[in-house]
């Protein structure tokens, strides 16, 4: 805050030449940041294998649907065709590639997990910090809060929510699904800033009289970010099951691409169907092998940051 | 000499048990009385536990005394809150112990600088605030400046972190600096050089030092022309000007701490036994209302189960009531002091 | 040859030689300790000074083979004399026997005393275990009578502390039930690492006394390291000085301080305050620690040296020996100040 007023109140117009060199030194800075992180995420093997099969979905959720456009148009005629040259993982009930089907629900998928990743990350780590920092009152009321989200079971909040409000777009339902997911995160960044809090570093500040602004984005943050991307990332996971479950119960049926909707169908049909099982399996294995991604990340991304399990 | 901070009759409890056991308070600071004049070194000593980092953090505003007046040139400086204590208190710096955990591990030794001399010069410009940063390496013995300031704390030697510390510290522009054991963790051969500097700041600069040790050595060596006093379980036992103190240990306990010393010099070897009745160090739980020393004190008489004052000889005070049959069966045994 | 000749022990009851330790990290090796021999004297008390990185808790560790990971001894000879016996060399002896031979004849007292000790046991389940594991079949009375010894010992009250838990303790009183737990199965050699430093003076100086008195009356020699010159000077009868991995100098406490050798040892014994003598005599030594991963051309003191040559960065110098005393710099024992 006191920051801000500090570069108003700059007599000589080097206002401006002031800030772009400190804005300059800031992305220099956020730049070589990038740089290492990039460089340490290559050295880990883990989590290179875990960032491929990220990247792999992402391309594939923008791309895919390029090179292998999905057509809806149903043709009796190849109903339930057994995997094939033509159409690798079979068709389903109306005669559609279900490969293409799959490719095509990508983007949803990623897109709600993304959203969801980032807005419990954005509230979970905002509170947080607010909580652990602030503590007072303003502690007391966030922690109860979070208290009462963690003790009430999601997945019948999930379900309630959806049920409640009519889920059209994936915000919609990465709101839903953020509304109960922040509060572990919460807690835990909290639990980080008030051990940070006591250290060193942080004391001095307080002797040096620096802004409360300044202590927790510049000292705090940059401390806890690497938390913060690991979380993001387990958020993500935790988002996927969840958006797939509620796909499959049909309680929020805007795309049927969506690999839950896929499921949806197969169930409606009958699990017991032998014919079924590749339009059943086809979205099971796309969420298997991005979970093993995130896991692999995260994990190695643990690896990376936690000096206690860094070798050598 | 003028007063630069007085500290009055400083109390520091800490509230101790949780929620479901009986509360119960420490009696920490017990009392504390003291002056710290202007450029002048202030060695405070002690064993640990014995309140002296307290007192330290006391002094820079981290901690807020339960009782006492704390006063800075002068302005008062409000200890209700911290937040209410008036800006001039910036004049206190404080340098910490661990040189790595003082420092953000994820900001460079640049970064640590620049920040809070731009908080508090909002008016600079980016170049006078280089200048600046320049100036205080070339203080604290860092050159090339540039070879250091790109770093991450992890990236320098204890020595050198050190260093940055006293450069943050004396970034302000501060009247006093409270050193909290600045050379426990440094390499031997380290030490001197980094105590010299900190004699050079002050000499310079004229920044008067509270060098906070368990080392009776080191504090020797950097307060000589300074003044000691010795802590025991939250009270001021003795205090005085360093060489008077040194050449003559009046207090029992400060007789004790002297003989425990070890001396770089096998010459100097001898088997006797410390002047202690007890070797345990008595809680600080369960003192009473008199000398905390006694229960360990091989002059003990009934009377150090009351109040002791001060006796004021020779610009030493010392807190203890049997000063005289101290002296006498001190002289009685021809042992001398360390001399 | 006489059947009856009564075979008196070694003098000496360690001998390092030439031993050389490697950290092989990823990139680089670093090498810990280079070409070390050294004896250590039935019954005396051997201080090792070293600042951080000297390399003197790795060379402690090879005589127990508990180097911690990764290191490795790489060469050199490690032996240990027993009062009765043959000699052993420590570097043959299987794992079976090595854990034997850790704590019954070599015993190790650790710096953090706080984090030796297992939290959750008390003082007398963590000794009756560590008898256990030795394989000794000792009753309990057995147990709490060797206990009552050692504690007498170290001064502490068998009755009030066997049932403690370690976090009732205080500092002090944990180093000392280490000490105590370090003579439980009677070793010939104690090894100390530090064991003072996070203690205060009194404390130390009480613990000092304690070992002192066990190494008189009990014979056990000592082998202490620490980086505080005043210890040596009042407790040890011998001390090595090492420097980046190397022993810089090494024989009696007197002999070193007195005659003033190595440039090393001389400006660490300068550089220490004192409650003693001229402050104004005392000075620094220049420059900075060396970095074991570069280390400088020739003796590995040079730059920091005020008596340096051109034959100094040159060459690493050889050891010099003369009457129980080694002096590794190219002046050896020539007077050149």
């Amino acid at each position: 805050m006191s920051e801000k007023q500090s570069v108003r109140s700059d007599p000589n117009g080097g206002k401006w030449g002031d800030f772009l060199s400190r804005a300059g030194s800031t992305f220099a800075a956020l730049g070589r940041t990038i740089k290492n992180a990039f460089v340490k995420l290559f050295s880990n093997g883990q989590a290179c294998a875990g960032f491929c099969i990220i990247i792999f979905f992402i391309l594939l959720a923008i791309f895919g649907p390029m090179i292998f456009p999905y057509d809806v148009t149903t043709n009796f005629s190849m109903r339930f065709l057994p995997p094939s040259w033509e159409h690798p993982f079979g068709t389903d009930e109306m005669g559609r590639d279900i490969f293409r089907q799959l490719i095509s629900g990508t983007s949803n998928v990623l897109q709600i997990a993304f959203y969801t990743g980032l807005i419990t990350v954005a509230v979970g780590t905002l509170l947080g910090i607010i909580s652990g920092y602030i503590g007072g009152i303003v502690d007391k009321v966030i922690q109860g809060l979070a208290n009462i989200v963690l003790t009430i079971p999601s997945f019948p909040v999930f379900l309630m929510l959806a049920a409640l409000f009519t889920i059209e777009s994936p915000i919609e339902l990465a709101l839903a699904l953020s509304a109960w997911s922040w509060a572990g995160l919460c807690r835990s960044v909290r639990a980080q800033v008030m051990s940070f809090r006591e250290r060193d570093f942080i004391q001095i500040c307080a002797v040096m009289r620096m802004s409360k602004f300044h202590i927790i984005v510049k000292e705090l943050f940059p401390n806890i970010i690497s938390y913060v991307l690991i979380n993001f990332i387990v958020a993500v996971r935790n988002a996927i099951t969840g958006s797939v479950g509620i796909m499959m119960l049909g309680l929020a049926a805007y795309d049927p691409t969506n690999w839950g909707s896929m499921l949806e169908r197969a169930r409606n049909i009958g699990l017991v169907n032998p014919k079924v099982i590749p339009l059943l399996l086809a979205p099971l294995l796309a969420i298997m092998v991005f979970q093993i991604g995130t896991v692999l990340l995260s994990n190695g991304m643990d690896e990376i940051m936690n000096p206690r399990l860094r070798v050598n | 000499m003028n007063s630069l901070m007085t500290l009055e009759h400083i109390n520091m409890r800490f509230q101790k048990g949780g929620f479901f056991s009986k509360d119960r308070s420490v009696h920490v600071l017990k009392d504390i009385d003291l002056t710290i004049g202007e450029g002048e070194i202030l060695a405070l000593v002690g064993e640990s536990g014995c309140g002296k980092t307290t007192l330290g953090k006391i002094i820079t505003g981290l901690y807020v005394p339960t009782e006492g007046q704390i006063a800075l040139q002068g302005e008062s400086g409000e200890t209700i809150k911290r937040k209410k204590r008036p800006l001039s208190f910036l004049q206190v710096q404080f340098i910490q112990q661990d040189s790595y955990a003082a420092l953000n591990p994820v900001r460079t030794i640049y970064q640590s600088l620049y920040a809070p001399i731009r908080m508090h010069n909002p008016k600079w410009s980016k170049k006078q605030i280089d200048t600046k940063i320049d100036e205080l390496m070339t203080l604290i013995g860092l050159q090339p400046a540039a070879q250091f300031l790109s770093k991450y704390p992890h990236q320098l030697s204890g020595g050198q972190r050190q260093r940055i510390l006293m450069a943050r510290a004396i970034s302000l522009d501060p009247k006093l600096i409270v050193a909290d054991e600045p050379v426990s963790m440094i390499d031997v051969s380290l030490r001197l050089s980094l105590l010299n500097l900190m004699s050079e700041l002050n000499e310079r600069l004229g920044i008067a030092f509270v060098y906070i040790t368990h080392d009776l050595s080191t504090a020797r060596y950097i307060a000589r022309r300074g003044r000691l006093a010795v802590m025991y379980l939250g009270e001021i036992m003795e205090e005085g000007a360093m060489d008077v103190v040194l050449s003559h240990p009046r207090h029992p306990y400060t007789r004790a701490l002297l003989k425990a010393v070890p001396v770089p010099d096998p010459d100097a070897r001898s088997d006797e036994k410390l002047p202690l009745k007890s070797m345990e160090l008595s809680g600080i739980e369960d003192r009473g209302e008199g000398c905390p020393f006694a229960p360990r004190c091989p002059y003990m008489t009934e009377q150090c189960e009351r109040p002791v004052d001060y006796v004021v000889t020779e610009g030493v005070r010392i807190k203890c009531r049997n000063l005289e049959e101290v002296e006498r069966l001190n002289a009685a045994r021809p042992e001398g002091t360390d001399e | 040859m006489v059947e009856n000749q009564i075979v008196q022990p070694h003098e000496n009851i360690v001998e390092i030689e030439h031993a050389v330790i490697d950290y092989p990290l990823r990139r680089y090796t670093i090498r810990a300790v280079t070409d070390v021999s050294l004896s250590l004297k039935r019954g005396a008390i051997t201080a090792l000074v070293g600042e951080s990185g000297s390399g003197k808790t790795t060379l402690a560790s090879s005589l127990l083979r508990c180097i911690s990971e990764p290191g490795i001894l790489s060469g050199g000879e490690v032996r240990f004399y027993p009062a009765e016996g043959a000699p052993v060399e420590v570097l043959k002896l299987s794992p079976r026997e090595i854990d034997r031979f850790r704590w019954e004849k070599v015993s190790m007292v650790f710096q953090a005393a706080q984090s030796a000790l297992n939290p959750v046991y008390t003082v007398r389940a963590q000794f009756e275990e560590t008898v256990r594991e030795h394989g000794m079949k000792w009753s309990r009375e057995r147990i709490e009578q060797k206990m009552r010894e050692v504690f007498d010992y170290v001064k502490l009250d068998y009755d009030r502390v066997a049932r403690c838990y370690p976090h009732e303790l205080s500092g002090g009183m944990k180093q000392r039930v280490m000490i105590a737990f370090s003579l439980l199965l009677d070793p010939e050699l104690i090894i100390l690492d530090e064991p003072t430093t996070a203690l205060d003076v009194i404390t130390q100086d009480y613990i000092f006394s304690i070992l002192k008195r066990i190494n008189r009356e009990k014979g056990i020699s000592m082998l202490l390291m620490t980086h505080d010159i005043g210890i040596v000077a009042k407790f040890a009868d011998y001390v090595g000085v090492l420097y980046a991995g190397r022993l810089m100098e090494f024989g009696s406490v007197f002999d070193v301080f007195r005659e003033r050798r190595h440039p090393y040892t001389k400006g660490l014994i300068r550089a220490t305050p004192s409650l003693i003598g001229d402050l104004e005599a005392l000075k620094p030594i220049g420059g900075s620690p060396p970095d074991l991963r570069n280390l400088p051309q020739g003796c590995v003191f040079s730059p920091r040296c005020p008596y340096c040559t051109d034959a100094c960065r040159e060459r690493e110098p050889d050891t010099a020996v003369q009457g129980g005393r080694c002096i590794k710099c190219i002046h050896g024992f020539e007077e050149y100040e």
